[in-house]
């Protein structure tokens, strides 16, 4: 007999389950089903007078038709994204767990530190950095690297800096603990079996930081595909993502249907990516 | 080995029959909850939603407003809202958190609906919205005995609006004009609505409020139409033509209150704006203009709703406002049309200077230019907004 069932007795898993499940019922699942009768109601209801449910499925393909372009979008950002914070925070997580001796505790409070601020003042702040008058499109201008009536700030590239910027410590943080758990000892084993650097990190620390890497870009992918803030403050019209048309046909639009439609399939769509990329990566034991 | 692995005692711990039971009583409460939420979206009788009024026992009132609407406590300067404060002994909880009127919709109509408080005891919407809601029977009629000055001083101008043609519901908080506003640090004079949506010196650099009335009045002003009276032909061509600056990159993008920072910073240039704004902002470079075709007129009316709980504070408030000095010392400070008779005799004392100012205290000259977006019923702005966010999101 465990301790758990010594103290809750032969129901323990029901206890223990209890809090979780109590929690994610009301908060994650009636929600969810909210979200789904509306996203089959009659859009010809208004927000005033509530929506009649008429198992409209009409809704997904309409929302489909005439948004798909900024789920494509959505997804080539996220995806651009997260292979950049891949490339960032792999060098940053491989150095703060093998190269930063000492500095290694100050290094990884210096990742978690931007926490501390809200994620819109960050957020609000690359609006300044960005300026199209600011110093760096000044010496950007200066150098020549910028035409002079270029600009960083509303265009694709800041949008995609800003979620890179802010969903980098999702990447590194996984990263770090995976690369933190490889016994140097195999590295080394490596190299007494004539491996050279390169294909010994192939073969051994790669390998080993895969659940790192999986878990890393799922928690910098499925948040930045759905992220509305970084295109709103830091795009223009033309570089909207899905969750800023999401919230304006929920908002100014007013059309609750085919915003609730169209949030459904965001997650459809994620979930099934996720589910193919897993299986793919071969980590399902390993998650 | 007597270890048992966490995922083999989780499988003896919760049994297939106990998940099963466990299920089905989940989807049957979910399938009540179903029934409940396609019914309950709206409707019920709101007339029966009116609180008893807590006036007389607490001393507070909570007013949502725009951005940058009222004066503030300057070293020496007492603003209005601590003279308030002061006389009556009412505490003000005074919000900014309206910066759309559709967005504003959004967050109390599920409160408004459903009979249920918003924490708020009056907030300040656009006459189209205001208009809405009244109809909806959201709002309640303000007791004529508490707001003698509202009756007395309300110029002439505002009274008899079609949609409360008694203010019996409502009273403007300010009134303003719609037009054009550019950074002449930046950029030469921009005069229409074609140049904001063309001029390629503009490109990337111009803004559009997301409040449909307001730029889509505008450009069709620009096509000449009539936004108090147009045709789904106009419509069309106006949201055409905003499509396609839009698809250029022309527009940057579609703002509420938030645009005037980016204006003073020289992120835009030139964008569509509201008259007080500009002039507030106190920066020598940014000019507010009305376009050569015309701008558009509003105002921001003060609603009590059903369920809020002040309703006599609120009528205190009214009628400090509607006070001649009161509303001059506030106009003097936002810069908008002033909706109170005898405020421009007070403003001598305050600022000779904006004694005659066409913003604050319009000529009916300066009237003459101004238009009014068409009333509309529910499923025709339903079907304009769909259209405008489709063009703008």
């Amino acid at each position: 007999m465990t301790t758990m069932q010594r103290v809750f007795g032969k129901n323990a898993a029901y206890w223990l389950i209890g809090p979780a499940a109590l929690w994610l019922g009301l908060f994650f699942l009636v929600p969810m089903l909210s979200l789904l009768t509306t996203s089959l109601s009659d859009p010809a209801g208004s927000p005033i007078y509530g929506y009649d449910l008429t198992w409209r499925v009409q809704n997904y393909v309409e929302a489909l038709g005439d948004y798909w372009p900024y789920l494509v979008r959505s997804l080539i950002y996220a995806g651009i994204a997260t292979a950049l914070c891949l490339v960032l925070g792999y060098v940053l997580a491989y150095a703060i767990a093998f190269k930063a001796g000492r500095w290694k505790t100050v290094m990884l409070v210096l990742v978690i530190a931007p926490f501390f601020t809200s994620f819109l003042v960050r957020t609000l702040s690359w609006k300044l950095i960005l300026a199209d008058n600011g110093w760096v499109v000044n010496t950007l201008q200066w150098l020549h690297v910028m035409s002079p009536d270029g600009r960083l700030l509303a265009t694709p590239f800041a949008v995609v800096a800003g979620l890179t910027y802010n969903f980098l410590p999702f990447m590194i943080l996984p990263l770090y603990a995976s690369l933190e758990k490889i016994e140097p000892h195999l590295i080394e084993a490596a190299q007494d079996l004539y491996a050279s650097p390169w294909k010994g990190f192939l073969n051994v620390t790669w390998k080993l930081s895969i659940p790192g890497v999986v878990g890393g870009t799922l928690l910098t992918f499925i948040p930045a595909s759905g992220d509305y803030i970084n295109a709103a403050f830091l795009g223009n019209p033309n570089t909207q993502m899905v969750g800023n048309k999401i919230q304006a046909l929920f908002t100014t639009g007013g059309d609750y249907p085919h915003a609730a439609a169209l949030s459904v399939i965001l997650m459809v769509l994620i979930v099934a990516m996720v589910m193919v990329y897993v299986r793919r990566a071969g980590t399902e034991e390993l998650l | 080995m007597s270890e048992v692995s966490p995922e083999e005692s989780a499988k003896k711990g919760v049994s297939r029959r106990g998940l099963l039971i466990g299920g089905a009583a989940g989807a049957a409460g979910l399938a009540a909850f179903a029934f409940l939420n396609s019914r309950g979206g709206g409707g019920g009788t709101p007339a029966d939603c009116v609180t008893t009024d807590l006036s007389a026992t607490e001393k507070t009132f909570a007013f949502s407003n725009w951005p940058e609407y009222i004066d503030e406590d300057d070293g020496d300067y007492l603003s209005t809202l601590t003279q308030f404060q002061q006389q009556t002994g009412i505490q003000v909880t005074y919000t900014a958190d309206v910066n759309d009127n559709v967005e504003f919709f959004s967050k109390v109509r599920n409160q408004l609906g459903a009979c249920q408080p918003t924490g708020r005891d009056m907030f300040a919407l656009t006459d189209w919205m205001a208009a809405r809601m009244i109809q909806a029977n959201w709002i309640q009629k303000l007791d004529k005995a508490n707001v003698p000055n509202l009756d007395k001083n309300l110029i002439s101008a505002l009274q008899g609006v079609g949609w409360d043609p008694n203010r019996d519901y409502s009273a403007p908080w300010q009134s303003g004009f719609t037009g054009i506003a550019y950074n002449k640090s930046l950029v030469g004079e921009v005069r229409t609505m074609d140049e904001l949506l063309t001029r390629s010196d503009l490109k990337g650099k111009v803004t559009m409020l997301t409040e449909m009335r307001d730029t889509m009045g505008l450009i069709m002003l620009s096509d000449g139409a009539d936004p108090a009276n147009f045709t789904d032909d106009d419509w069309s061509k106006a949201l055409e033509k905003l499509s396609k600056a839009r698809s250029d990159g022309q527009i940057r993008a579609f703002t509420g209150n938030e645009y005037i920072t980016d204006l003073a910073a020289g992120n835009i240039a030139a964008c569509v704006a509201w008259s007080g704004d500009v002039a507030a902002a106190e920066d020598e470079n940014l000019v507010f203009l009305p376009p050569d075709d015309g701008m558009m007129i509003w105002s921001d009316n003060m609603l009590v709703p059903v369920q809020g709980t002040h309703k006599a504070n609120a009528e205190k408030w009214i009628d400090f406002y509607y006070d001649p000095k009161n509303a001059a010392l506030l106009a003097a400070y936002v810069w908008y049309v002033c909706p109170v008779a005898g405020a421009q005799q007070e403003m001598e004392a305050i600022d000779p200077t904006l004694v005659d100012n066409p913003l604050i205290f319009p000529t009916p000259e300066y009237l003459a230019q101004t238009h009014s977006f068409m009333a509309l019923t529910e499923a025709a702005a339903s079907s304009y907004e769909k259209d405008f966010a489709d063009a703008t999101g």
